[in-house]
């Protein structure tokens, strides 16, 4: 009798400690969400985006997979979106680009999201999970420039250009005072420290963005190299996930390493001299500028771009990936379908890519995301 | 010493017990309780064979399929690019790379570990080696990503020192050689894992010690032997097939671990003839780091590479098996 009313004691006082600690953590991040767009223009976002979301009656689990880069994305459009539309639940596990195209080919998820658009097999094979002669396609949903960080005490003002950055990565420019790095440099103080350049130990969509960037705006130096997820250059160090390459360059003197934007907090950042009037530091906006410059090579419903890393155009970050979700243009699975358009077409909405630059992520240029938008709406 | 053996483990001679045993032991076999029991046990016993089996055949078939399609030398190709069109790919640093700071490894642990199973046995006073007993137990269940933590955010900012110091004083010898790169190497794994296989080693050592039969130290002891020769010419020829068992499952550790490896070492596709400067792999650290992204043939290429751990695994196990076997006279059994 005592044991059991200890126990029954015991238990409200576990109920009342977790649902005040969930009361605490629901006031917590109400608080950042409020912070965080008090600082711009839009400070009634939040209400401004529940009050757009269109439900549509949608209900059930949207299971999603894929491209861990947009991740921190996807979680905060699933937040707002969740605030709005109670009756679906969206769950997105980052497991890499390659998992989720995998996954979504198996028929296991309602929409995948990739850093490389559909290969032909994976069309090909996302024929027999889209019924009814549909297949998958490619539909830019994220943009985001990967920055180039770089730990060298006293040095602020980096500026790099394609070439110099790929001969640091391929270990021909081996010390921080190389001659093609002064003549970028005029006024920097360039100590003699080795160079330790850091790249992906794992298979990743960054590797290959960035690879694909130094391969064309670099093709003397890069050519040789066939790109790809998997790091190919010769010398350098590597880590594990973009946060693994981020703490390394922190870590160690005169290092070098390249990640997404949102991983350079704290961090110097090079300036890319891509020929414009100014060397260009990456930012969302003016990665946003580089993806408007990217055409629509897709097919039919598709979507896939092809991205200009030679842009000259003024204040454009060259160095940008474009993050897509996967969806079939026909024959989505009937029950997840109303709540796949839902959520799709939140997040290509005007209120839903406002939300990307406040997590380091461009927005995907009105021209591109008004096609997204159209083709949302007619996926059955 | 086998005849030894034989007449302490047959029935003793009497005849009328024989019998009776023999009668009972043969009614015995035909009960249902034994027949469910013999039945039971042989199942399992199959059952066991079978998913061995099955395992053998999914890893071989999968690898077939990935390895057919290679167009590079699987065993000597120095590059992992599954992606590439086409593919190429080889074991060749994995290989390289697990057997080497495997050996690091247990060149590092086991003595330690014996030494500490002998203090712990022999020369600790009782109130201490309990506690520290438990402390090493402890040191066992702590998870590996655990210990790539420490390792990434402590063990290697501070190698730096050691790493120097060696190559100031065997640089030299070439494996030994450091360029001032982060201290994220071969040896700074081969030290990690030491750390982690030592706990494993020491229990099992420290057991092995324990079974040492008093008599045989007495005798020694009272043919005027010191502690240490008592140790040397009693305790450890006794032990040796039981501390090499111990080493096995160490080692059997070292060669599977996965994640401390991978957030320690920066792997590339090279053999380096320093063990001091960056670079490697292991095949656990690869599979690791590139399963996520992988295609379904980046999984099979893999799968081949787990394939081939596996029987990097099965040769080390059998060859401890043989050395047990030849100096099988030492253990206890027949003590």
């Amino acid at each position: 009798m005592k044991l059991q009313r200890m126990n029954r004691r015991a238990l409200t006082l576990g109920a009342l400690a977790v649902s005040g600690a969930l009361a605490l953590t629901a006031c917590g991040s109400d608080d950042t969400g409020s912070k965080s767009s008090g600082g711009g223009s839009s400070a009634s976002a939040g209400v401004a985006n529940t009050s757009s979301i269109k439900c549509d009656n949608a209900k059930g689990q949207l299971l999603a997979d894929g491209s861990s880069a947009q991740k921190n994305a996807i979680d905060a459009w699933t937040a707002a979106f969740s605030q709005a539309c109670q009756g679906v639940q969206i769950n997105y596990k980052g497991s890499g680009s390659g998992a989720g195209v995998t996954a979504f080919t198996q028929g296991q998820l309602a929409f995948a999201g990739s850093d490389s658009a559909l290969k032909p097999e994976d069309v090909e094979a996302s024929k027999k999970v889209c019924t009814g002669g549909g297949q998958g396609i490619d539909l830019p949903m994220v943009g985001g420039p990967i920055a180039v960080g770089y730990n060298l005490p006293g040095v602020d003002n980096l500026v790099l250009d394609a070439t110099t950055l790929a001969k640091i990565f391929n270990s021909d420019i081996k010390t921080w005072d190389d001659p093609a790095i002064k003549k970028l440099n005029p006024n920097a103080k360039l100590p003699s420290t080795k160079i330790s350049a850091f790249h992906r130990s794992d298979e990743s969509g960054t590797t290959d963005n960035f690879t694909k960037y130094l391969k064309a705006a670099a093709p003397s130096v890069w050519g040789k190299y066939s790109g790809g997820k998997a790091w190919q250059a010769p010398g350098g160090q590597s880590a594990p996930q973009s946060a693994g390459v981020a703490q390394q360059v922190k870590q160690t003197a005169g290092a070098i390493g390249y990640f997404e934007l949102s991983y350079a907090k704290d961090m110097t950042t090079a300036a890319i001299d891509t020929g414009a009037s100014s060397p260009v530091k990456p930012s969302t906006d003016a990665a946003s500028k580089a993806i408007a410059d990217a055409k629509v090579v897709g097919t039919g419903k598709d979507l896939a771009l092809k991205l200009n890393y030679t842009t000259k155009a003024d204040g454009a970050y060259p160095m940008v990936l474009v993050t897509y979700e996967i969806v079939c243009d026909k024959g989505n699975k009937a029950d997840t379908l109303p709540a796949t358009k839902a959520f799709l077409g939140y997040i290509a909405s005007t209120d839903g890519q406002s939300i990307l630059t406040q997590n380091s992520y461009a927005p995907i240029p009105d021209a591109i995301i008004s096609k997204v938008r159209t083709t949302i709406e007619g996926l059955s | 010493m086998d005849i030894s053996t034989k007449n302490t483990q047959a029935p003793p001679p009497a005849p009328q017990p024989s019998v009776a045993e023999q009668k009972r032991a043969a009614r015995g076999a035909t009960r249902p309780g034994d027949r469910i029991f013999l039945g039971l046990s042989r199942g399992s016993g199959i059952l066991l064979l079978v998913i061995m089996a099955a395992i053998a055949v999914f890893l071989a078939y999968r690898a077939y399929l990935a390895i057919s399609k290679d167009h590079g030398n699987f065993l000597t190709t120095f590059e992992w690019n599954t992606g590439a069109i086409p593919p190429v790919f080889g074991i060749a640093v994995l290989a390289f790379g697990t057997v080497v700071s495997s050996i690091i490894a247990m060149v590092i642990a086991v003595p330690i570990a014996v030494a500490i199973a002998l203090f712990l046995t022999h020369y600790a006073p009782r109130r201490l080696s309990g506690p520290i007993a438990y402390v090493i137990d402890l040191l066992a269940a702590v998870p590996s990503i655990v210990y790539g933590l420490w390792g990434a955010l402590i063990l290697v900012p501070h190698l730096t020192g050691l790493f120097s110091w060696l190559n100031d004083y065997l640089g030299w010898t070439g494996i030994l050689s450091w360029d001032g790169g982060p201290p994220r190497s071969l040896l700074t794994v081969g030290i990690l894992l030491a750390i982690m296989i030592l706990p494993i080693v020491t229990n099992v050592s420290r057991e092995v010690f324990r079974q040492v039969p008093r008599m045989h130290e007495e005798a020694a002891l009272a043919l005027g032997a010191t502690r240490w020769e008592v140790i040397r010419m009693a305790v450890l020829p006794f032990g040796r097939s039981g501390v090499i068992s111990a080493s096995m499952l160490g080692l059997g550790r070292a060669l599977g671990e996965t994640m401390a490896v991978a957030t320690v070492l920066s792997p590339d596709f090279l053999i380096h003839g320093s063990l001091l400067n960056p670079g490697g792999g292991t095949f656990a650290q690869n599979i690791a780091s590139k399963f996520n992204e992988a295609t379904e043939y980046g999984r099979d290429a893999l799968i081949a590479s787990g394939l081939v751990l596996f029987v990097i695994t099965l040769l080390v196990n059998g060859a401890a098996r043989v050395i047990i076997a030849r100096r099988k006279e030492y253990s206890g059994a027949n003590a």
